[in-house]
């Protein structure tokens, strides 16, 4: 028997007469990647939206790990152990790379207000023990070099891989990509892969999504596909491939 | 002794450290030097730094809300006047004379505590339903409560004194005090419980400058704790700041809060040096003047502020006052004497300069903006703000 980290069931979201995302429902099992596939505007993010709380969903649920998790703010989300990066980067653009990482932390974080004012030893061992974790997250996604610039100064490739690092740094076990390999060379696709693969070694399961087929392909163990909406397929790699429907919707219906 | 060495070494350049010891010496100097200066008859002007000591408290408290955490606050005066207020209902005879007909005098040291949860408490329930709210409709519904807390002040009838307010407030107490040449009295101790007076400011100049250091040294702790950092995630992008697991209400709410209560504090040391308060006090000029400090000095950095308070406070309550005298020796001196008699068409240069203060100080406003807009001592992220180009100007260079 598999087990599911993420069960979305019944999903709907409606703006106004606008169905973005109609009746979808899919389990992510545990330890896997799983993504999430399908053209421009076809629900993908407002779903993702919907699973870390950004939206409240109009019909159906969403459950993590056994918890009703539908329609819970985005912080809470992230409590239970959601991470999430976006699809147009949304970094902290004036904190620094180790800072936005140090900030991932605050809601693994014990030390009260009382122990901020007083800087109390409680606190200040905290703040040591997550200042080591966050370099070390910077070490594995390759910025340690970076630590102390402006997260703004960074290249582009460079400030999506810190985004990753500051949704590591919430201690998630589901982690949510929005398009990680956008805008990257080959070669960054190839060590972007390398690091879903470690993440995922850590015992994170990982929900992505993506637009570049080679990287899904090879990336994913099961794959849901989204058309205006609605989910026309799901399987391993092989089979959306074969999915006619999945073709269709990518490639226009042929006369 | 190298440790020291090196913690020195450290931050011999930093704009901050500088800041803050040029500050401390100044603060310690500053009495001192007035009293020989005068002749030991710069009571006055003392007890004028004392005052500006509540406008640099307040500015610190509004530079965790604005600075800090990036919420407009334009009703700040209002927890300064409920801070006020809480100090002279409770440690005066006014309670006397209202229904319930005890008077209460809690020591001061304890109201100033008090004071500071009752306006932070004003701060969570003001807070709480408004937070919510972004950018401009936070300010207007504070400006709305700025305007409210006054009015309810002086339209609380026997409770709150009505307009006139209430008066004749206790003076804080200690055991004894330390006396000096500074007041014309040779170096020793007074055991009395009177030296908080009117006619000795400097115990509430020194009170003030320990009140100072003493909440400096607490935001700044919380400026470099978890709380400060989800602060400047929340003013940077809330979204963001939401998606990594920060509860954006309640970390705003509690920098408006600390905000409140830093105003408190500053209130109710107002109350009592002042030994009497009256709601026409805490208008919406209070207000915006903390706020011009703020920006003015630097928003987001404690030291900015607080040299914001100074540079504002002098301009506002010792150069504007003194200016029309000014001008006229200056006239004088110049052989331009005729300058300063009125005539039908001109009222005479003093009584133009006073005419003109508000001119005056709104130009000096203007030309610090124009010459530093990131402040007189900025943060290091309004700095970059300021100075970086932004994406759409990269994007245009690269064309």
């Amino acid at each position: 028997m598999t087990d599911y980290i993420l069960r979305v069931s019944g999903l709907t979201k409606r703006f106004g007469g606008l169905t973005a995302v109609d009746n979808v429902s899919f389990d992510v099992p545990a330890g896997e990647v799983f993504a999430l596939i399908g053209p421009n505007g076809a629900g993908k993010t407002t779903l993702f939206n919907c699973v870390t709380g950004v939206y409240k969903p109009t019909l159906g649920t969403v459950t993590f790990l056994d918890r009703d998790l539908t329609g819970s703010p985005p912080h809470r989300a992230a409590k239970a152990g959601i991470a999430r990066t976006f699809q147009n980067i949304r970094l902290f653009e004036y904190m620094s790379a180790l800072d936005n990482v140090r900030l991932g932390h605050h809601c693994r974080m014990k030390s009260h207000l009382w122990d901020s004012l007083l800087k109390t030893p409680r606190e200040r061992h905290e703040e040591r023990d997550i200042t080591d974790h966050s370099m070390e997250l910077l070490d594995l996604v390759g910025l340690s070099h970076q630590a102390e610039n402006y997260a703004r100064n960074l290249a582009y490739g460079q400030q999506r891989r810190l985004e990753i690092a500051r949704a590591l740094a919430t201690s998630p076990k589901l982690l949510l990509l929005d398009e990680p390999a956008a805008g990257f060379t080959p070669q960054e696709k190839v060590e972007l892969m390398e690091l879903v693969q470690t993440i995922l070694k850590r015992g994170i399961t990982v929900f992505l999504i993506e637009h570049d087929m080679k990287v899904v392909m090879q990336a994913s163990h099961r794959i849901a596909v989204l058309d205006h909406g609605e989910k026309i397929a799901e399987g391993t790699p092989g089979e959306v491939r074969g999915n006619q429907r999945v073709i269709e919707a990518y490639l226009g219906k042929s006369a | 002794m190298t440790a020291t060495r090196d913690y020195v070494r450290a931050h011999i350049r930093d704009p901050n450290a500088i800041a803050y010891t040029v500050m401390f010496l100044a603060a310690v100097l500053f009495p001192i030097t007035v009293q020989f200066a005068t002749n030991g008859n710069g009571d006055y002007l003392v007890g004028l730094a004392a005052d500006g000591g509540v406008y640099m408290l307040m500015a610190i408290g509004l530079n965790v809300v604005v600075g800090f955490a990036g919420l407009l606050d334009l009703g700040y005066a209002a927890f300064f006047a409920i801070g006020s207020y809480t100090y002279a209902i409770l440690a005066s005879a006014h309670l006397g004379a209202t229904p319930f007909g005890h008077d209460v005098h809690i020591p001061f040291w304890l109201l100033l505590f008090i004071a500071m949860f009752v306006a932070a408490g004003a701060g969570v329930l003001l807070g709480a339903p408004t937070l919510r709210l972004r950018g401009d409709y936070l300010a207007i519904v504070t400006l709305g409560f700025g305007e409210i807390v006054p009015q309810v002040f002086s339209n609380g009838g026997v409770w709150t004194g009505g307009v006139p307010g209430i008066s004749a407030l206790d003076a804080p107490k200690l055991p004894f005090w330390i006396q000096g040449p500074w007041v014309n009295e040779p170096l020793g101790f007074t055991p009395e419980q009177f030296r908080f007076t009117s006619a000795n400011l400097t115990a509430y100049y020194v009170l003030m400058v320990i009140l100072i250091i003493g909440v400096v040294i607490l935001v700044n702790n919380l400026q470099h704790s978890r709380l400060g950092r989800a602060w400047m995630a929340v003013r940077e992008d809330e979204s963001a700041a939401a998606a990594c697991g920060v509860n954006t209400v309640s970390v705003k709410l509690l920098a408006f809060s600390i905000g409140a209560a830093t105003s408190g504090f500053a209130g109710a040391f107002y109350g009592a040096k002042l030994s009497y308060v009256s709601s026409e006090n805490f208008g919406f000029i209070v207000s915006v003047t903390v706020l011009a400090m703020v920006v003015l000095g630097g928003m987001g950095n404690i030291p900015g502020a607080m040299i914001g308070a100074i540079v504002l406070y002098f301009i506002l309550f010792q150069f504007l006052p003194n200016a029309p005298a000014q001008f006229e020796g200056l006239a004088t001196s110049l052989g331009l004497d005729s300058l300063n008699h009125s005539t039908a068409v001109w009222p005479g240069l003093g009584e133009e300069v006073s005419r003109m203060k508000y001119v005056i100080f709104g130009l000096v406003l203007v030309g610090i903006m124009l010459l530093r807009p990131q402040g007189l001592l900025p943060s290091q992220v309004r700095k970059q703000e300021l100075t970086h180009p932004g994406h759409h100007e990269l994007a245009q260079r690269a064309k």
